[in-house]
């Protein structure tokens, strides 16, 4: 390869669509652009946090097509064509917080916040799965996702208030 | 850090793909990505060109008969885990894959693709290893089946060549004599295991042990596979049948220290996994010769 082909390989960019939270979004992006980045910098949802950037701590978690994926680890120009949902998608239409986010907010689940929306997205897609997990089941949802803080408990508690909610709003 | 640049294709058929291959030699081959993107992040791996296969069709299934179950390079483990004529044929399969990372890795990252990452501290390399199983590699040259054993030469290299894709893998049915067991010991769930034992054992219509073979993940450098069948010259499990089993699997390892354990204490732990393993794989296999679903 000669030096001119390596910069002309720099340079190249994908159109790629993607439906985020319901819109549909063209970005033009290089080839090595993380899907969190073109969450955060291209479409300017900065909801998604990211954490450790190698798939390890889950804050960056969002659902694709509807299943929990660290979109840290998922190329943009791969997620063409994909359905993103990300932690600003959990709001009702209304603008009032989603089950998960009150349950968060009534049991204390944040402290820092950092990794909040990886911890969201995950347990509303755990909570479809699952809709009445037990503490064990709760604290296996939230098993791939860091809180630096440390506030386990209180996400667990959090995840059981959240199924709680949901039941309520959907009378079985 | 963000992946170096690197040129983009997604071929939606696998000739596409093996002639793409061929022309390129420092190309990357990208499935689920769950390892080489943090790779390229990390710029671990700076790839001219990767091949995104996630669009071949023909790449993404799973099948399973009386014979065994076969799988696609776009198998998620995911889809795997939860297929229920393949856990049917080969129970272990999803036995073993409820423990490769967490749910969130697994709905992204095939199955094939830890294969022939051929990380020794994973899995599903090991429990190829131990049910005997190939894989079958494309290139533009012709296609060629690789054994399990042939499979692992180094850590983290498999002896697949350049320009060759990993297309399917396949593992046998399990016997109707024969249970399964596979346990391991993490910091957290989902976590790389500090040590990971898998078993396959086989019992007599009287339900003695005929055979015992285990797998062992993170105390080899590559996937490895021990032979423990004459530690149960009595085809009992007494404590000093299992214990001599035991010392035949940690006098075969090769565990190295690291920031998580000492080898002596991931020695420790194989031995401990070993006699469990072997006890419930065991139990499995009287299930199973009775008619009772494990």
């Amino acid at each position: 390869m000669t030096e001119q082909t390596t910069e002309a390989v720099a340079e190249e960019l994908h159109d790629v669509r993607l439906t985020v939270n319901g819109a549909s979004y063209d970005v033009r992006v290089p080839a090595r652009r993380l899907l969190s980045d073109a969450l955060r910098h291209d479409i300017g949802l900065t909801g998604t946090h990211v954490g450790c950037e190698h798939g390890v701590c889950g804050a960056c978690t969002i659902l694709l097509d509807g299943a929990p994926t660290r979109s840290c680890l998922l190329l943009t120009v791969s997620a063409d064509g994909r359905e993103v949902t990300t932690v600003e998608g959990l709001t009702e239409r209304d603008g009032s917080l989603g089950p998960v986010q009150q349950a968060f907010k009534d049991c204390h689940g944040l402290q820092c916040g950092f990794c909040t929306p990886g911890f969201l997205t995950t347990i509303t897609a755990g909570l479809r799965d699952n809709p009445d997990p037990s503490e064990a089941e709760a604290r296996d949802m939230i098993g791939g996702n860091l809180c630096r803080c440390t506030g386990y408990a209180n996400i667990v508690a959090a995840v059981l208030r959240a199924a709680e909610l949901g039941a309520e709003a959907e009378p079985a | 850090m963000k992946p170096a640049p690197f040129s983009y294709l997604r071929p939606t058929t696998l000739a596409e793909a093996l002639a793409a291959y061929a022309d390129n030699a420092d190309a990357k081959v990208l499935a689920g990505g769950q390892s080489l993107v943090p790779l390229l992040s990390m710029r671990l791996a700076a790839p001219d060109m990767l091949i995104d296969i996630n669009r071949i069709a023909e790449l993404d299934f799973v099948r399973a008969d009386e014979n065994g179950v076969t799988f696609g390079a776009l198998a998620r483990h995911a889809v795997l885990e939860k297929d229920e004529t393949a856990r049917r044929a080969q129970p272990l399969l999803s036995k073993a894959l409820r423990l490769v990372a967490h749910p969130t890795i697994r709905n992204q990252g095939t199955t094939l693709g830890s294969i022939v990452h051929a990380d020794a501290a994973a899995e599903m390399p090991m429990v190829l290893v131990l049910l005997g199983g190939t894989v079958t590699a494309e290139s533009a040259r012709g296609s060629r089946t690789i054994s399990a054993g042939d499979l692992y030469v180094g850590p983290l290299e498999s002896s697949l060549e350049s320009g060759e894709i990993a297309t399917q893998a396949w593992v046998p049915a399990l016997a109707a004599d024969t249970g399964t067991a596979i346990d391991e010991v993490s910091r957290r769930h989902g976590d790389y295991a500090l040590c990971g034992v898998a078993a396959l054992v086989g019992v007599g219509q009287d339900g003695a042990v005929r055979s015992a073979r285990a797998g062992y993940l993170s105390v080899t450098e590559t996937p490895a596979t021990v032979d423990l069948s004459e530690a149960f010259g009595d085809g009992t499990l007494s404590p000093a049948n299992l214990a001599a089993a035991a010392d035949i699997a940690m006098a075969a390892i090769d565990p190295e220290t690291d920031i998580h354990a000492t080898a002596d204490y991931r020695r420790h732990l194989a031995g401990v996994l070993t006699r469990r393993v072997i006890a419930a794989a065991h139990g499995d296999a009287l299930a199973r010769t009775k008619g009772v679903a494990a």
